[in-house]
């Protein structure tokens, strides 16, 4: 069937197409090109809307142990928003951290049509994708996370060739059908089982002979040499500490021209100015940043209200764990291979420390200059839940609204950020680049977060509101694969979306050594450690989708 | 429903296969590395099975089929009758739910569909520390973690030997450790009397400990060394202002009536020498307080079917206390086991699908939990709800509460029912007759469970979803 969607103003960075006029044409689920010439079965007279692909959230914490841990938390979160069932869709419960299949209908709502899960532990591999099956509209995939995981930690501080490594790390993505690497504190989730409280960029291990440095660094060269698109995903040390800002520019340093994205950077942008020993290191980042174009990053800005941290960065949510409102939190040292830390947290306007957060944050979308290397996220649910994009966006977008803001918060705290001097007022075009075609660029996704010819025909149409916020809250059509699935910001057809994956290459020699390691050390044999195809897709899940990977390097 | 549901495909099984990394779901262990044959029908554990192991796998495979009113009927009748109890029903009760991942997800389903309640078999137990949970949260490890690291570890109330018959083996007393230089030796404490201890030996095994004291004051004990662990000098406290901390520590202040022994209240203390606690004297709290601060990784382990006295949440408040409280300045984690017959799954989609780990009722639409109100044994003895679906596949032990309520049961073949249900469904049981998955006590890891092709009996979820599918 051949739909056409005429007269909307059309944003599609990827395709260098900036609010153009323009007609868009489906069939078969995917974009065809004008000149396709078959009869147009359906029409949308789409005036005066806004077009662009469907929003791809490249950080989003929706999958996977802890955060139904942090689910099982927070019952009273739940409660304000419990959700009934429809004839179309299921129960469930929203808010903070809502449950799989309100996450997979609000984000549709909200325009979303991919989400990506960040920390997938090896270990929870499997519970995570069957979370992210649960979640239906979107398309989904995990980024696989090492570097405190005993195995790597073993292989690099004792100098084993390098192509084992990648062999190793190749060969994890695959176990745990992921499609990036992220590291979480590098080394520092491992140090803090052997009763280390804070590890520095280039500080020894507590055990091995190695550094979060040596980490960084091994993992970015393997993941580049694996011919993965997506450059190691860094959730760098220290993070939330005042003066944290030295190691995250060290971090970029280290990197030395190699590709790395840092993750929720506004929590590692912190200086210690001021009678508070805390200020903002935002504009010292986005220099270094505009500086090196091998380094992208997603920001994880704070808005206020209630929500809950969840991270595998147990190191320092045990250390924030004092600050859980409500009082209560959960740290685990898992498997030998990672861990994680659940901290329940509100943040307040009128306070210092969570108003400076705010400023930071934004400060860091307007100072950095290439929108290709800064990806909107808030970290969900760590700096906000996703529902708040809508109103993030809105301060991007609107220099006028962003200063009726800055009158509620703390005032004290914006002295020690650049915020209130900065004019800057993101383009639609901007966003798009920031919700669509920058994090399909930088994870690999060939035919998602655009409108070109042979796209997946995953369409978001707005009204084009003055007011921004509302907007993006309530897009008028959305379409998954050529289906329309949302109107008027509410579900009209439930899909399955798929799981996209990297598969670099690898020796399966490596399967010796590792079985060996298992068997001496696990609780869990190799061969069922790695997770099939069939468990991801089985019972009408979806589709896995194989993204390109490059040739394997030395 | 599927051709699999009908066990399509056994009719071309091997006579006899040999299956090598079967995961047991017979305990929330999920040990993975059992050898098992078959032939025919008949299952053998060759390699690394404990008794329970043995007796879950080669348990006689009775006769089964589908029932409706104590009368075979084919499996399309049984899901007809069955379906139009559920439309009639205006409150049912999903209980049992001991499944796997799909079985549960079914169950939610139809929970959600048919505006029902849910809750687990056995959430009586996985509560005490769902509580905990939810109140104070906790520090935790999972299995391998232990195993690699502790080298102190401190049993509570529990005896886990006898509920999950390899822990000690798999975890405790492994013949290799990551970090030989670091715990080469392992301290091993019970606290609790009659707790079978036996399976502590061997070279990784430094010194074995017990505390013995009736097992329902395990939390006395714990508070003693909790309150010792934060200085404070148990002589000069009054019984009232219990050492135990109890008072603070709880909500409920009628409990604490409860739980103060007589005989205790009876003695004057006299020095930390001769002052006991329950049964353990203070010396010895002091000497395990001194090993749990110079521990390097501490595990606190218990298992919260274990923990089988009134109150027990209040137990695992307060290991989750001095695990915090020992974190100040080493390491030390929790470490739960029990989580059998699919529990700890039924709590994890559960929360993912609904953000509550069962008890949850879906009488208006809307999941609504509430860890007291629908308990599904709670509302059968208070007559609520108007039809009763159960789910057991693993244990033939997991049986529904007494009721006068219409009944359907999803049943392993052999299920001990005690009275004739108005629809009986035999079921597969997973990691036997067909594949699934299981998440582990921990929390953490989740297992695939093998087909190893034992009998053509339909999946629980595929039932559930056709009974779903006939509503
Ligand atoms: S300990 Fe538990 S999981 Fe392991 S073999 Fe025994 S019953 Fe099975
Ligand atoms: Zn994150």
């Amino acid at each position: 069937m051949l739909i056409k969607l005429s007269g909307g103003k059309v944003y599609d960075p990827a395709n260098s197409v900036n609010g153009e006029v323009r007609d868009v044409y489906v069939d078969g689920g995917k974009i065809v090109s004008p000149d396709y010439g078959a009869r147009v079965d359906k029409e949308y007279d789409l005036k005066g809307r806004v077009i662009m692909a469907g929003a791809i959230d490249p950080h989003t914490h929706i999958g996977g142990g802890k955060v139904t841990i942090a689910r099982t938390l927070m019952p009273e979160d739940h409660q304000m928003d419990e959700v009934a069932h429809t004839e179309l869709t299921r129960a469930g419960t929203g808010h903070a951290l809502p449950s799989t299949m309100i996450t997979g209908y609000r984000y549709a709502e909200m325009g979303y049509t991919a989400g990506f899960e960040p920390a997938v532990l090896p270990a929870n591999a499997r519970q995570a994708h069957m979370e992210l099956g649960d979640t239906p509209m979107i398309d989904k995939g995990g980024f696989v996370m090492l570097g405190s995981d005993d195995f790597i930690l073993r292989l690099i501080s004792e100098k084993k060739d390098f192509e084992l490594i990648k062999d190793y790390v190749a060969w994890t993505m695959r176990a745990a059908q992921a499609i990036a690497v992220k590291i979480v504190n590098p080394g520092g989730i491992s140090a803090f089982k052997f009763n280390q409280r804070k590890l520095d960029l280039d500080e020894r291990h507590p055990y091995y002979d190695l550094t979060p440095r040596d980490i960084v660094v091994t993992l970015a060269r393997a993941l580049i040499e694996l011919g993965v698109t997506h450059p190691v995903h860094v959730h760098g040390c220290n993070l939330g500490i005042p003066g944290n800002v030295e190691s995250t520019l060290a971090t970029i340093r280290a990197a030395d021209g190699l590709p790395l994205h840092l993750t929720h950077i506004q929590f590692h942008s912190y200086g210690t100015e001021g009678d508070r020993h805390f200020s903002s290191g935002a504009a010292r980042i986005a220099e270094l940043l505009n500086k090196n174009p091998n380094v992208s990053i997603d920001v994880g800005q704070v808005l206020f209200g209630q929500t809950c941290t969840a991270s595998g960065d147990s190191m320092r949510l045990y250390a924030g764990a004092k600050h859980a409102d409500p009082k209560r939190w959960v740290v685990m040292d898992i498997e030998c291979d990672a861990g994680c830390g659940i901290v329940p947290f509100r943040y307040r306007d009128k306070s210092f420390v969570h108003a400076l957060q705010w400023a930071i944050g934004l400060e860091t979308f307007l100072l950095c200059e290439d929108p290709w290397r800064i990806f909107l996220t808030t970290d969900h649910p760590n700096g906000a839940p996703f529902f708040c994009y809508p109103h993030l966006i809105r301060l991007l977008m609107d220099r006028g609204f962003r200063q009726d803001m800055m009158q509620k918060v703390n005032p004290d705290a914006l002295k020690y950020s650049s915020l209130p001097t900065l004019n800057r007022e993101y383009s639609l075009y901007e966003i798009a680049i920031l919700t669509r075609a920058g994090p399909a660029r930088s994870l690999g996704l060939k035919d998602r977060g655009h409108l070109g010819p042979g796209a997946s025909a995953d369409i978001t149409v707005y009204f084009d509101k003055a007011d921004r916020e509302a907007m993006f809250t309530k897009p008028e059509l959305v379409f998954k694969n050529g289906e329309l699935i949302v109107r008027d910001g509410k579900v009209i057809k439930v899909v399955q979306g798929a799981t996209h994956v990297s598969r670099p290459e690898y020796d399966k020699a490596i399967e010796k050594p590792l079985k060996e390691y298992f068997d001496r050390y696990h609780t869990m044999r190799m061969e069922n450690f790695k997770l099939s195809d069939d468990e991801i897709i089985e019972g009408g899940r979806g589709e896995i989708v194989v993204q390109p990977t490059k040739a394997r390097t030395q | 429903m599927t051709a699999r549901d009908e066990g399509a495909g056994l009719g071309e099984r091997p006579t006899s296969e040999l299956y090598e990394n079967v995961t047991c779901p017979f305990c929330g262990l999920l040990c993975d590395d059992l050898e098992i044959s078959r032939t025919g029908s008949t299952l053998k554990v060759l390699k690394n099975g404990c008794g329970r192991a043995h007796g879950g796998f080669e348990r006689t495979l009775h006769d089964a089929q589908p029932m409706v009113k104590g009368k075979a009927v084919e499996l399309s009748q049984a899901i007809e009758a069955a379906a139009g109890l559920i439309k009639k029903a205006q409150l049912p009760l999903f209980g049992g739910i001991a499944t796997d991942v799909d079985g549960v997800r079914a169950a939610l389903s139809i929970a959600d569909r048919s505006c029902g309640v849910i809750d687990h078999a056995l959430s009586e137990g996985q509560f005490r520390n769902l509580k905990v949970l939810q109140s104070n949260g906790w520090i935790m490890s999972t299995l391998t973690e232990a195993r690699n690291r502790a080298d102190l570890f401190i049993i509570v109330g529990t005896d886990a030997h006898k509920l999950h018959g390899r822990f000690f083996e798999r975890i405790v007393c492994t013949p290799e450790s990551m970090f030989e230089d670091m715990s080469s030796k392992r301290t091993v404490v019970f606290i609790g009397e009659g707790l079978d201890t036996s399976a502590a030996m061997g070279p990784r095994i430094d010194e074995v400990i017990t505390l013995p004291c009736k097992l329902d004051k395990v939390g006395e004990v714990l508070a003693a060394l909790r309150a010792r662990l934060r200085g404070t000098d148990l002589k000069a406290l009054e019984p009232a202002n219990d050492a135990t901390g109890m008072v603070s520590g709880s909500k409920r202040t009628g409990f604490l009536s409860n739980l103060l022994p007589k005989q205790r209240t009876a003695k004057t203390p006299s020095s930390p020498r001769t002052q006991t606690i329950d049964g353990v004297s203070l010396a010895d709290i002091d000497a395990l307080a001194e090993r749990c601060k110079n521990a390097r990784y501490g595990v606190m382990v218990w298992a919260p079917p274990g923990l089988n006295f009134p109150n027990a949440d209040l137990t695992v408040q307060i290991i989750s206390d001095v695990v915090k409280n020992l974190n100040v300045t080493t390491r030390f984690a929790g470490l739960s086991l029990g989580g059998n017959d699919g529990v700890v799954s039924g709590a994890a989609v559960g929360g993912w699908q609904t953000g509550y780990p069962l008890r949850v009722s879906y009488a208006t639409g809307k999941p609504e939990y509430d860890s007291y109100r629908y308990s599904i044994g709670r509302m059968l003895a208070e007559k609520e709800g108007d039809l009763l679906l159960w789910i057991a596949t693993f244990s033939p032990d997991i049986v529904p509460p007494e009721t006068n309520l219409p009944t359907i049961v999803l049943g392993t073949p052999g299920l001990k029912l005690k009275k004739t249900p108005d629809v009986f469904i035999p079921v597969g049981t997973p990691g036997m007759d067909h594949a699934g998955i299981l998440v582990r006590c921990d929390n953490v890891v989740s297992l695939p469970l093998k087909n190893l092709n034992r009998a053509p009996l339909p999946r629980a979820a595929d039932v559930l979803a056709a009974l779903e599918a006939a509503l």
